[in-house]
């Protein structure tokens, strides 16, 4: 930004007249500020690489991944990866408990994110956005260190019913070099419920040094985004068949897992590349 | 076709919008006679700061507490085919019990009037979007069949909700009655006096730390042309109004102009409750929860449906405010 730009854009933002959309979706200051603090990260921390960009339909889509990492950067780099490489502004749904923090909540629906919940996801794809979920969800994040790559249940399907109402292809997205993050190695179950948090982990950094527990090991990432599964393609009356929804779920579940297994290969080991 | 001849009553016209609406109505030709009522005579209304001159021109001023039977005399003995409901309390002048009585018994023996009335055939109510409560578990936005996560337990939003339902049992036994419910936005505009309007003239504005709403509002333009057109019209359903679009309260404190200071949740109950004392503002539990987590409602339906939707957005009916009452000056 030339200085002029600058002042413009501080003249702006400190009296208000900027334009918000109706989730709170503040794209001016997603992306000349939150997308600019994390796109070191993207770029020199993780490296981050993608692959099948094409893959994503000019409309309307329903991106979904694997989710993983503890902490959810994964979430974060994918909105990078679309926002800077695909042009797109990604509207994820997340779970309730980022809503009900402070500071978290509100940066989120700035960041143009939402509550996973059926009305908000039926609405943005209807309003031909591209809708990302992690529908593993707290068991995919928050899963041990020994279960790193393994795609944990998939929930009740309902990104795919949202998917087949709204007649829009789901665009299956891999994510390697999130779980290396912060290897979660230990869990300390009975803190996590006082705290109102779905697990607290101790990784080989955390709690053990402190806020330095809290830098993201340096590894090397992937994202892959593959053929769309043509959700469209079904007749929206079925949304509400289990048989159809489940179906398709699996199809989505089992197109990830595979890719997830050929991505670690090709990426090698995660760390010093 | 609607008849020629219409006589409107007008409930809570001694507040702003109700008495701004008996007015309007009292001007058109197409209404013969408007009866307001409330427990107090109607301030005079003078808008722009103009000379007092007959504000409410013929509308007749008849004091009636809702809560007692009396408003049925004057329905039956007017011939009321209107009843135009706008006395909802949105925050507790007095007492919340007198606040509640207000609002609920009076719903229901107005009701409980226009049920046995042979002439009311068009009942419009004002409610609020209140209804849909404030709570990180619910959609987005609200569209008038939502259901919401948290009904409102407390306050304003439990009146109306209460109120709502009274209207779907009045309008289920008098299915040949046309019922018209309006859930509106934060009323803003340069005479709207409430909770919302008193917090945003307030010196110091305290803010809910780490929070950022997103809020709306309706022009007391807009909500009074709305309501006199289902008032004289057939739309029978229940409808969100708000104006286009969202602020954030942080937008707002910045197109105001003012301070501001976030405190943690519990502390702006607090001080809350230190300003209701002092009689500024009521800080009330439902308005921590819209502070914290704000609300925001679709009003396609109104624009489908009466091919109509309000002049002023949420934002320049928030700068028409700041210019009136204010004086803030508006790029």
């Amino acid at each position: 930004m030339t200085a002029e730009e600058i002042l413009s854009f501080a003249a702006r933002r400190l009296s208000g007249r900027y334009e918000v959309d109706e989730f709170g979706y503040d794209a001016e200051l997603n992306d000349k500020v939150l997308l600019e603090l994390l796109r070191p990260l993207y770029r020199h921390w993780f490296r981050v690489e993608t692959i099948g960009l094409h893959n994503l339909p000019p409309e309307g889509a329903l991106v979904v991944a694997n989710h993983s990492g503890t902490l959810p950067i994964d979430a974060l780099m994918l909105q990078v990866a679309l926002h800077d490489e695909a042009g797109r502004a990604v509207r994820l749904l997340g779970a309730d408990l980022v809503y009900r923090l402070p500071v978290l909540g509100h940066l989120s629906r700035k960041t143009g994110h939402t509550l996973a919940c059926k009305e908000d996801a039926d609405r943005l794809l209807r309003k031909g956005e591209l809708v990302g979920v992690f529908p593993e969800g707290f068991k995919g994040i928050g899963k041990p260190w020994a279960e790193r790559y393994k795609l944990q249940r998939f929930g009740r399907g309902g990104f795919v019913a949202s998917a087949i109402r709204a007649g829009v292809p789901i665009v299956p997205c891999s994510i390697v070099g999130a779980e290396e993050i912060y290897p979660k190695i230990g869990d300390l179950p009975l803190l996590a419920r006082l705290l109102g948090l779905p697990y607290l982990p101790m990784t080989p950094l955390f709690p053990w040094f402190g806020a330095l527990g809290l830098v993201p090991l340096p590894s090397k990432w992937l994202i892959e985004f593959g053929e769309p599964i043509r959700a469209d393609e079904v007749d929206p009356e079925e949304a509400d068949d289990p048989m159809v929804v489940f179906e398709l779920t699996d199809q989505v579940r089992e197109t990830i897992q595979r890719s997830l297994n050929a991505l670690r290969l090709r990426r090698g080991p995660a760390f010093f590349l | 076709m609607s008849p020629v001849t219409r006589t409107v009553l007008v409930t809570g016209i001694s507040r702003h919008i109700g008495a701004r609406l008996a007015s309007v109505l009292a001007a058109d030709p197409a209404v013969s006679r408007v009866i307001g009522v409330d427990t107090v005579p109607p301030a005079s209304l003078v808008r722009d700061g103009g000379a007092p001159s007959d504000p409410l021109g013929r509308v007749e001023f008849v004091r009636v507490d809702l809560r007692s039977p009396d408003i049925a005399q004057v329905i039956a003995a007017a011939d009321i085919d209107t009843v135009v409901h706008m006395s909802l309390m949105s925050g507790p002048g007095g007492s919340r019990p007198a606040m509640k009585e207000h609002n609920v018994i009076g719903t229901m023996q107005l009701l409980a009037a226009c049920q046995r009335s042979e002439t009311v055939r068009r009942v419009v109510v004002r409610s609020t979007t209140a209804v849909y409560g404030s709570s990180p578990t619910d959609p987005a936005v609200f569209t008038e069949d939502s259901e919401p996560v948290e009904v409102p337990h407390t306050g304003y939003g439990k009146d109306a909700s209460e109120v709502e339902g009274y209207v779907r049992g009045y309008s289920r036994r008098r299915p040949d009655v046309v019922t018209t419910t309006l859930r509106f936005a934060n009323f803003i505009g340069p005479r709207v006096d409430s909770p919302l309007t008193r917090y945003f003239q307030s010196p110091i504005l305290p803010t809910v730390l780490g929070f950022d709403p997103r809020l709306q509002f309706i022009h007391e333009d807009d909500g009074v042309e709305l309501l006199r057109r289902v008032a004289l019209d057939d739309h029978p359903g229940v409808f969100n109004v708000a104006g286009d679009g969202v602020l954030l309260l942080s937008q707002c404190l910045r197109r105001a102009g003012r301070f501001w200071l976030p405190v943690p949740s519990p502390a702006f109950r607090f001080l809350g409750e230190g300003a209701r004392a002092l009689g500024r503002m009521d800080f009330t539990p439902e308005q921590l929860a819209l502070m914290s987590h704000g609300r925001v409602v679709d009003s396609a339906k109104l624009g489908h449906e009466l091919g109509w939707a309000p002049k002023f957005t949420t934002a320049s009916a928030f700068d028409d405010f700041l210019q009136t009452r204010l004086g803030r000056s508006v790029r």
